[in-house]
């Protein structure tokens, strides 16, 4: 209820915002009552100009451009929510920990972290699938674990900022235990700013994902997914043929759409404070 | 002032210790490699004998910490051992790439960095007007689209439809400066672009930041001149956190390099890494690994120094 | 006298809400030349955002509607940005609150003084450098021909409230704007800034908005004051008639604060001692030279309040983190009834936890914002005494009603509540434990005056109905005279004096406690003056005790 009326107030960009995410939501739960074809059938000529038949034409083998977009959704979003899912469990949890506990479990903690984030994300993800091999497990839990120290180190500052509240204090001089602590003092008043790192969080990883599987290096074909089908199609776009914009235009669209809302989340969060 | 530069020289030796510790991972995580190295990347039906020789030949003969030493000081020597796929010195392989990556994050930088600067204090100034709304927005979806959907858009104008600059940026050492300007037009503008987005974002939070400060307040209460307020007030305290913002960009610009160049098939390092990890050439894989680490390092390192350098209160201290 | 400004049915507007609200409704103000004008009043009466406006400047996201500003026959309201900044800084200049924030952290003291002179023209760098240093030296700065080359962060608090005094005095304006300037001090060092803005005032001759909510401070220096409330204004008066004698209610309960005293028999003073901390010696770093408490002894009786009086940065809250054993200390120990607690938090039982609670000096941050007041004061109940379902509740329902709140609060979260109602509602939740000791670190100095009053008030009723004793922490000596049974007097990290209250107030005193006692403002026109005029011929030195 409370939400219904957020969104009636919710300004142009935020109704926007929220229909590109639900679109995309709705091709990814539904995807083969909406797709014409099956994912990996080949259905004509390469690279089809769009027709009634063949809605956004055909790729590089001939597969329906249309149907191996909606099952792109439903294979990119899933391994970038599972991946953000995982990295901010883990995130979370050390931060938390370091956060309450402080000492040397923090300094051990942050001091690891710190390296690990002197790294280049991608870099660093390039060495390791080229040692570990490019398995859809293998890409979900690295990018969950390189992403889980910007996580770690958000999480970690947020609960600094409430582990000094008085009421924080005020449940320690009772003698509640550090579980109490984090997941009843501390968790509630992180939510708003993790919530809105965890719409960024996605998106990054999203991109991210596209961007190994762009270069090969993520989920493997023929297994419809964005950033690969951007790959594939690439050639295409110097005959003047348009197809690789397509996936690569449906990325920016679900991105362009989460950041829509975590801008307007922000937008209300700085405004309960005062 | 020995405060100020222990805490430069504090700074900069984590960036050191930093530097150890990737190499030691970017070591250690190859030998991590499951199953023997020499079988996975020679195959299954490899017989014992080349097997063999091959590790010899990657020195897999000898105990970790002694080859991981020996790695590090042919490193730091410059020999950076023997390209698995071509034979050839990984050195020799490297040189020429990186230059050509510098050469190109350069160009992307020299344009991108005034700019975003200077569209990121005229949004904190005239905040809120069109040009406040529009840039955001404009920004907002810049970010949110992947490096190479930008290439591609540009590909498909620039190149496809006006005929106007090459989609494919190939450079060698024949080309004179112009030339070699003009081929990598398009990777370059890319990359400005990108970078631009986050660079004005930031640049301009941290000029509102200042701007809320009450010693701006004051200085407008005694009547000073709106540009003079801009110039004196809040340009030396927004310093630190610009250049904050310059050098984590630059930070970005490096690793945002290796994507823009695979799409405009240029002879970068970032071109290289790419292919010798689907190639899985270890030791090239290792060597440009370690090199975009230092430069990313070192650009980290730098923004710290200078943030340190240029805030006031460090610089003067009680 | 001749008038200088006059602003007539002023009206400001704030933007909350997405919509535009009155904060100031319409307040006619008149200045004449040379005269100081008290504005007061608690939060909410606008009466930082009346000082603006007359300078025509508002903050952000508020803006002015009418109905004229006139400064020396010059209508403001309308004015264009231009004139109005030839006229700021020059003939209207401003003292803020916060001396540590108004001032550029990037540049020397005196460039900033030079600012305004040398930019509006009228001296140059040379000149307005002379005049600063004979400013520094009337405003008693230490060292006033160098002291302008320092940073901002390189002076004291105090030092630097003077030198913005002094800034806003460098083109020697017509009006100054003081905008709460010795809220953020401590009694000793405010007593300084008051007398230097005082004098300075006095000798050019300025007419000053003084604006505060402290009216024993506005007292000493105004001519006329102003009381405000909700925008609109009370009454107004020359500060002696308002004193002594207040048309208004709002204004009499303003002034008869602090006025709640009750007198105990103390004589069974070795009786019912519940806690005692013995040689106490605590440090942050743990070592044994940077010692934040040194030797400190207190005993705290049954039924008593024991009040804990020092400056910032005296120790005073360190001894209540020692108390609750969040800082286990150095070296001593704390004795509950005749039982040495373990030093350390952890190490203490539930039972041990459950007799001594706290209450904070910011109800905003003492409450979880996610938990409704039953959550708040259930919590308790249900950890200590195992207390479930209705049963909780019905003792909830008790709690609010000891602290005087509706029983329908009990489904409110805290930003539902006023500032006094979370304070009380952080009462009830240190009750509900059944405390033997509440630790009260200064829970009326973050309250409105009247609501601070009903705080303290409900403290003294609950005592007398409980038999529960304090260790109220505060710096606000007023509060103590009110409140408390014995006293004791910190001065970094050492107890200088403690005692039956009345003996401690009266003569002699320790010289620290002499110099704190005749800090405290008092509702009499002429006490800043007769306090100097006093300190003057025991050759007293004001920043004796005060670290620079």
């Amino acid at each position: 209820m409370a939400f219904l009326k957020l969104l009636r107030q919710s300004p142009l960009s935020a109704r926007i915002g929220l229909a590109m995410i639900l679109i995309n939501v709705f091709a990814a739960i539904f995807t083969p009552w909406i797709a014409p074809y099956t994912e990996t059938e080949v259905v004509g000529d390469v690279w089809l100009e769009m027709s009634r038949d063949h809605l956004l034409g055909t790729d590089h083998l001939g597969r329906d451009m249309f149907t191996r977009l909606i099952y792109g959704a439903r294979n990119t979003i899933a391994i970038a929510f599972i991946t953000t899912i995982l990295s901010f469990l883990v995130g979370i949890i050390c931060g938390f920990f370091a956060a309450t506990l402080g000492g040397w479990t923090d300094q051990f903690l942050s001091r690891f972290i710190d390296i690990l984030m002197a790294f280049p994300t991608l870099i660093f993800a390039l060495m390791v699938l080229s040692v570990v091999g490019t398995s859809i497990a293998a890409l979900i839990v690295v990018i969950a674990l390189l992403d889980s120290t910007r996580v770690y180190r958000l999480s970690r500052a947020v609960a600094m900022d409430i582990e000094v509240m008085e009421y924080v204090e005020a449940a320690r001089l009772r003698g509640e235990g550090i579980w109490w602590i984090m997941r009843r003092e501390i968790l509630p008043n992180a939510m708003p700013p993790l919530v809105a790192e965890f719409g960024l969080r996605f998106c990054f990883v999203f991109l991210f994902i596209a961007a190994l599987s762009f270069l090969g290096l993520g989920i493997q074909p023929p297994t419809a997914d964005w950033g690969g089908m951007v790959r594939e199609n690439a050639g295409a776009i110097t005959f003047g043929i348009l197809t690789p914009l397509f996936p690569a235009g449906a990325i920016a669209f679900l991105t362009v759409g989460v950041n829509l809302i975590v801008d307007w989340f922000l937008h209300i969060a700085s405004g309960l404070k005062d | 002032m020995s405060g100020l530069r222990g805490l430069v020289i504090r700074r900069i030796l984590m960036g050191l210790v930093t530097m150890f510790v990737i190499s030691l991972l970017i070591f250690v995580g190859v030998e991590a490699l499951p199953g023997d190295l020499a079988t996975a990347i020679l195959g299954q039906e490899a017989t014992p004998e080349t097997v063999a020789a091959f590790r010899k030949e990657l020195k897999l003969d000898l105990p970790p910490h002694v080859r991981y030493i020996a790695w590090l000081g042919d490193f730091m020597k410059g020999d950076l051992g023997t390209s698995l796929a071509n034979k050839r010195p990984v050195a020799e392989l490297i040189s020429w790439r990186f230059a050509n990556t510098i050469f190109l994050a350069a160009s992307a930088a020299v344009l991108a960095v005034p700019l975003s600067i200077l569209l990121g204090i005229l949004a904190a100034l005239y905040r809120n007007s069109l040009f406040d709304k529009t840039i955001s927005m404009v920004t907002l979806s810049t970010i949110s689209f992947p490096e190479f959907f930008v290439a591609y858009i540009l590909i498909a104008l620039l190149s496809v439809q006006l005929i106007i600059f090459p989609s494919i940026s190939n450079i060698n050492d024949q080309m004179s400066f112009a030339q070699k300007i003009y081929s990598i037009v398009l990777p370059c503008l890319t990359l400005t672009l990108v970078v631009m987005a986050h660079m004005m974002r930031q640049t301009r939070a941290a000029i509102i930041n200042i701007l809320a400060s009450p010693f701006i307040e004051m200085a407008r209460l005694k009547g000073i001149k709106r540009m003079r307020v801009i110039v004196l007030h809040a340009f030396p305290n927004a310093l630190s956190p610009v250049i904050n913002v310059v050098a984590i960009n630059l930070a970005y610009l490096i690793v945002g390099v290796v994507i823009v160049e695979v799409v405009f098939v240029y002879p970068g390092l970032g071109q290289l890494l790419v292919d010798s990890v689907s190639k899985r050439d270890i030791p090239v894989v290792q060597a440009s690994g370690l090199i975009f680490a230092a430069v990313y390092v070192s650009l980290n390192l730098l923004a710290d120094v200078a943030s340190i350098l240029t805030n006031p209160r460090m610089r003067n201290p009680k | 006298m001749t008038e200088i400004l006059r602003m007539t049915k002023l009206k400001i507007e704030g933007f909350s809400d997405e919509q535009w609200v009155p904060i100031v409704k319409g307040v006619d103000v008149r200045l004449d030349k040379g005269e100081v004008l008290g504005l007061i009043g608690e939060s909410g009466a606008g009466k930082s955002t009346i000082g603006l406006a007359s300078m025509a400047y508002t903050r952000m996201g508020c803006r002015i509607t009418g109905d004229s500003i006139v400064f020396d026959g010059m209508e403001l309201f309308g004015a264009d940005e231009e004139f109005l900044r030839k006229i700021r800084g020059t003939r209207i200049a401003y003292v803020a609150q916060s001396a540590a924030g108004s001032f550029n952290p990037a540049h020397r003291l005196i460039k900033q003084y030079a600012e305004a002179p040398v930019q509006h023209g009228i001296m140059n760098f040379d000149e307005a450098e002379k005049k600063a240093v004979d400013i520094y030296r009337r405003l008693l700065l230490p060292d006033p021909e160098r002291i302008g080359y320092r940073y901002p962060h390189q002076v004291s608090g105090g030092q630097l409230q003077r030198a913005m005094v002094a800034m806003a005095m460098a083109c020697t304006p017509d009006i100054i704007i003081f905008d709460e300037p010795t809220t953020a001090l401590d009694v000793t060092t405010q007593i300084e800034v008051l007398a230097a803005i005082k004098k300075i005032t006095r000798e050019f001759n300025t007419a000053a908005l003084y604006i505060t909510h402290d009216l024993a401070v506005v007292a000493q220096i105004a001519d006329r004051i102003m009381v405000l409330r909700y925008g609109e204004l009370v009454e107004e008066n020359n500060a002696r008639e308002i004193i002594a004698s207040p048309k208004e209610e709002y204004t009499r309960a303003l002034l008869s604060v602090r006025t709640l005293t009750e007198h105990k028999d103390l004589s069974e003073s070795e009786k019912d001692i519940i806690l005692d901390v013995r040689d106490v010696s605590a440090s942050y770093s743990g070592k044994q030279t940077d010692l934040v408490l040194e030797d400190i002894n207190l005993k705290i009786r049954r039924g008593r309040t024991v009040a804990l009086v020092g400056e910032s940065g005296s120790g005073k809250s360190t001894l209540a983190r020692v108390i609750t054993g969040l800082l286990p200390p150095l070296k001593g120990e704390v004795i509950y009834e005749g039982k040495a607690l373990p030093p350390a938090l952890k190490n203490r039982t539930r039972e041990m936890l459950r007799l001594a609670q706290m209450i904070y000096q910011m109800p905003d941050t003492a409450l979880n914002p996610r938990h409704k007041v039953r959550m708040v004061i259930g919590r308790p109940l249900a950890f200590y005494f195992g207390m479930r379902g209705q049963e909780r509740d019905n003792r909830v329902y008790e709690l609010l009603e000891q602290i005087e709140l509706p029983r329908k609060y009990i489904d409110r979260y805290p930003n539902e509540l006023s500032g006094g109602e979370k304070q009380r509602v952080c009462i009830a939740r240190s009750l509900a434990a059944k405390p033997d000791l509440i630790i009260c670190d200064e829970p009326t100095s973050a309250l409105d005056q009247l609501v601070a009053e009903g705080i303290l008030k409900l403290l003294q009723e609950l005592q007398n109905e409980l038999r529960v004793s304090y260790l109220f922490i505060t710096h606000d000596l007023a509060t103590v005279k009110a409140i408390s049974d014995e006293m004791v007097v910190m001065l970094k990290g050492r107890i200088v004096e403690q005692g039956v209250k009345k003996d401690v107030l009266a003569p002699p005193h320790h010289e620290y406690t002499e110099l704190l006692l005749s800090s405290v403002p008092e509702m009499d026109p002429d006490w800043l003056d007769n306090v100097l005029e006093e300190r003057k011929r025991k050759g007293i030195k004001m920043q004796e005790f005060v670290q620079s």
